[in-house]
């Protein structure tokens, strides 16, 4: 086939490769260029805004408002170190740190704040609202698995990145997990891989015990996760019994524990719930008991540190975990306690700390995917291994997009030296124990682009 | 046998805070006639009397811990131990008891307040008028006590002395290891006390007499020259002191929160609709009744059954009473009954 010329002198070769050419040219700031992925439409795409608005949607009304209240002021603080005001909290111990202390991406970080109410229908309204009216490029904050589940699946409707504040279930990273979904904190199962061996030590291997459990997706979840580890030593269960949430007078599900034959009772319950049943439990005497021959035990598996205060003496010498505490001596801790504290005069609880690496994480992840672009912030989220955020070296696990890291175990302080000293660190439990593998609790993470 | 007596006293106790309230509210509503959504807030307040109490009774010396300069951490020694040591230790050790002293006045003084400054402005109004003003009362009430103590639940123990059990297995001869918190049993105790010294006051003074006659016929009380209105209000200040006081003693139990009254409020209400409204008897013996059955209904073996029953059972029996019979069971004739 002759290759024939036109008058211009153009044949057809020549024009297929400056087409070719032409094509490649064009494409070339895709190859080359970092962000090159902004010019895909996104939902609340800044654009050329030199402003940027972040979302906290925390429960600022009914029982865990002051959770609610400690997580605001450390999304607050985060937002001021990104803008580079302050002494810079944890962005000067996070490593690696694409972030430059001029916002997010060049550009300034602002925020709108909406209540959760601790109720899924009020945080799902409260989050659409600061999506679509207020225009937020990423969510954040809460109380629990319930209200976290509803606004991830949410955020996957809707294509806006959502990092989860305080959930402890093992749904929200099972079978509720999503693609648009991070959660830093720990869970039930990695609670229960903790305790396991200082149970093991502390209370030996024949052991009954009684479960006592909060009606709902994380009370199910940790129940089954701790009988899993307990029953792995040797424990008998003896029974477990749900309890409707907010049950206020747990008398009617103490008194059958009484004479069960059980001498351990785990309280799978959080909040004013946990508060309420430990007191309760400890005014039955439970504690004084001794049943077929031991001391007879009480285990709130998850912790914290306004649990505590509530539940006042009888916290003393009971066995938890938590997913951090201001106690620790690592650089990035103390950073951010130096700086949480000069800022409002006490201690940040774990909520807190949660929700400020969760806005650090998520700004990083823009930083190195050079765009707001969700499907890459994402891609750079999962995988990512970092360090100096608390916690020892962390791994933001890609097949689940739950963070591996050490785990806590606690120990309600015989001895406090002072207001805040209600907890006492007992071990700090390496990530490798707590590890599990991905896929144990199903669910699928869905497409990374908004369907 | 020991689960079924342990039930029971569970029932009682938890009842005699249903029947404490409950006579409160049918206290109001039988004399003013108004349906007073606000009425769990006075247990709250009650309760937040005790709390406030022993805030006053450990106002201490801050002893800094030097080993943390971020922010103020230190502990505290109470005044009253630092002047008055073992003695100062007793008496804080005693601000749950000590409390209902402090709470008399208060919620005398909370009540007439609340009936004086807002609920007499409504007593003509609707009912549904009545009920959206004391609900907005309630929750501004409880956005206060939030403001002011935070949203966490807060500690209040009851005395070192009563805070173990008591065998109570070997009073019915089921042995020693049947035992019952010694705070529950002292407020079974205290609920029927003040329960009975209610009844006197009205059975046994010209006062109480002059309020029951009222309540059966305002108006021809009034005709005689008394002045209703006046002992009505003194009626408010009484429920709101035994409300009060239902919350103060309660508060061991259940560390007092700012939305304790609104978890305690629907119960009542039941309770009252049970027990027939503006009946006192009828209040106090469905606050022990429906106590009683949410108890039994917690049972493992009852909840095996019938899952979920101890969610819903009081219901039950509310809609049960409300088609059966609607004045409630010791409801005056033509009461509820439109």
């Amino acid at each position: 086939m002759s290759d024939k010329k036109n008058a211009n002198g153009w044949s057809r070769r020549d024009i297929m490769k400056a087409a070719g050419a032409f094509t490649a040219a064009g494409a070339m700031p895709m190859f080359f260029t970092r962000g090159a992925w902004a010019s895909k439409t996104f939902v609340n795409d800044p654009g050329n805004s030199k402003t940027v608005k972040l979302g906290f949607n925390v429960p600022q009304t009914g029982a865990y408002a002051d959770e609610g209240a400690d997580e605001l002021r450390a999304f607050k603080l985060a937002v001021k170190h990104l803008n580079g005001e302050g002494d810079g909290g944890m962005m000067q111990t996070m490593k690696p740190m694409s972030l430059k202390g001029n916002g997010i991406l060049g550009k300034k970080v602002e925020y709108v704040t909406g209540d959760t109410q601790t109720k899924s229908d009020a945080a799902r309204a409260s989050a659409k609202r600061m999506i679509e009216k207020d225009g937020v490029i990423m969510f954040s904050g809460g109380s629990s698995s319930g209200v976290a589940i509803a606004q991830q699946s949410l955020a996957q409707d809707m294509g806006v990145v959502f990092m989860c504040g305080l959930t402890h279930s093992n749904d929200t990273t099972g079978k509720d997990k999503r693609r648009y979904g991070f959660r830093h904190f720990f869970n039930a199962k990695m609670s229960g891989l903790a305790l396991g061996p200082v149970l093991k030590k502390e209370m030996g291997t024949d052991r009954r015990a009684y479960h006592l459990t909060a009606d709902y997706t994380w009370g199910w979840t940790q129940e089954e996760s701790i009988k899993e580890t307990t029953e792995g030593l040797g424990w008998k269960t003896v029974k477990t019994v749900r309890t409707p949430l907010g049950a206020g007078d747990f008398s009617q599900y103490i008194t059958p524990v009484l004479n069960s034959g059980a001498d351990v009772l785990i309280l799978n319950h959080y909040g004013k719930d946990m508060i309420n049943s430990l007191t309760q439990a400890v005014q039955f005497g439970l504690r004084d008991k001794v049943v077929n021959g031991k001391q007879f035990e009480i285990i709130v598996p998850l912790y914290s540190r306004l649990m505590a205060q509530g539940a006042g003496k009888n916290i003393k010498g009971i066995l938890g975990t938590t997913n951090w505490n201001w106690a620790l001596k690592d650089e990035g801790s103390q950073a951010f306690v130096k700086s949480f504290g000069n800022e409002y005069g006490f201690p940040p609880s774990q909520a807190a700390h949660t929700c400020y690496v969760q806005t650090m994480l998520y700004a990083n992840a823009c930083e190195m995917a050079g765009t707001f672009y969700p499907p890459e912030v994402i891609k750079q989220l999962e995988g990512f291994n970092f360090d100096g955020m608390g916690n020892g070296p962390t791994e933001y696990r890609a097949a689940d997009h739950q963070c591996f890291k050490d785990v806590l175990v606690m120990r309600g302080n015989e001895h406090p030296t002072s207001q805040f000293d209600l907890l006492e660190i007992v071990q700090q439990v390496p990530r490798a124990q707590v590890e599990y593998p991905a896929d144990i609790f199903g669910g699928e993470l869905g497409p990374y682009e908004k369907s | 046998m020991d689960a079924i007596l342990l039930q029971i006293l569970n029932g009682l106790d938890k009842g005699g805070a249903y029947a404490l309230i409950a006579l409160g509210l049918t206290l109001v509503f039988g004399t003013l006639g108004v349906v007073n959504f606000a009425h769990g807030a006075l247990f709250m307040l009650g309760a937040f009397c005790s709390v406030t109490f022993q805030k006053l009774l450990t106002i201490s010396k801050q002893v800094k811990d030097t080993s943390i300069t971020f922010f103020d951490a230190y502990k505290e020694m109470p005044y009253l131990e630092i002047w008055f040591g073992d003695f100062g230790k007793t008496i804080i050790d005693y601000s749950v008891p000590l409390s209902v002293l402090f709470a008399i006045p208060v919620m005398l003084l909370i009540g007439l307040a609340m009936e004086r400054g807002l609920i007499r402005h409504f007593y003509k109004r609707t009912h549904a008028e009545q009920i959206l003003v004391t609900f907005g009362l309630a929750i501004v009430l409880q956005e206060i006590v939030k403001l002011s103590f935070g949203a966490n639940p807060i500690p209040t123990p009851a005395p070192e002395i009563f805070s173990g059990t008591a065998a109570i297995g070997s009073l019915f001869g089921l042995g020693e290891s049947v035992v019952y918190p010694w705070w529950r049993l002292i407020y079974l105790g205290f609920s029927l006390s003040v329960i009975a010294a209610v009844f006197a006051f009205l059975n046994l003074t010209t006062f109480g007499m002059v309020v029951r006659a009222g309540m059966m016929d305002r108006e021809t009380v009034g005709l005689l020259g008394i002045n209703v209105e006046k002992r009505f209000t003194i009626v408010f200040g009484l429920a709101a002191i035994v409300t009060g006081l239902a919350g103060v003693m309660y508060s061991p139990i259940l560390p007092p929160d700012y939305h304790m009254g609104m978890d305690f409020l629907v119960l009542s209400f039941v309770v009252v609709v049970v027990g027939g409204m503006g009946s006192l008897g009828g209040a106090v013996a469905a606050g022990f009744l429906l106590g009683i059955l949410q108890s039994f209904a917690s049972m493992n073996e009852i909840k095996s059954i019938i899952p979920g029953i101890d969610q819903i059972i009081i219901y039950l029996v509310a809609v049960f009473i409300i088609l059966v019979r609607p004045r409630g069971l010791f409801g005056r004739e033509g009461v509820m009954e439109d």
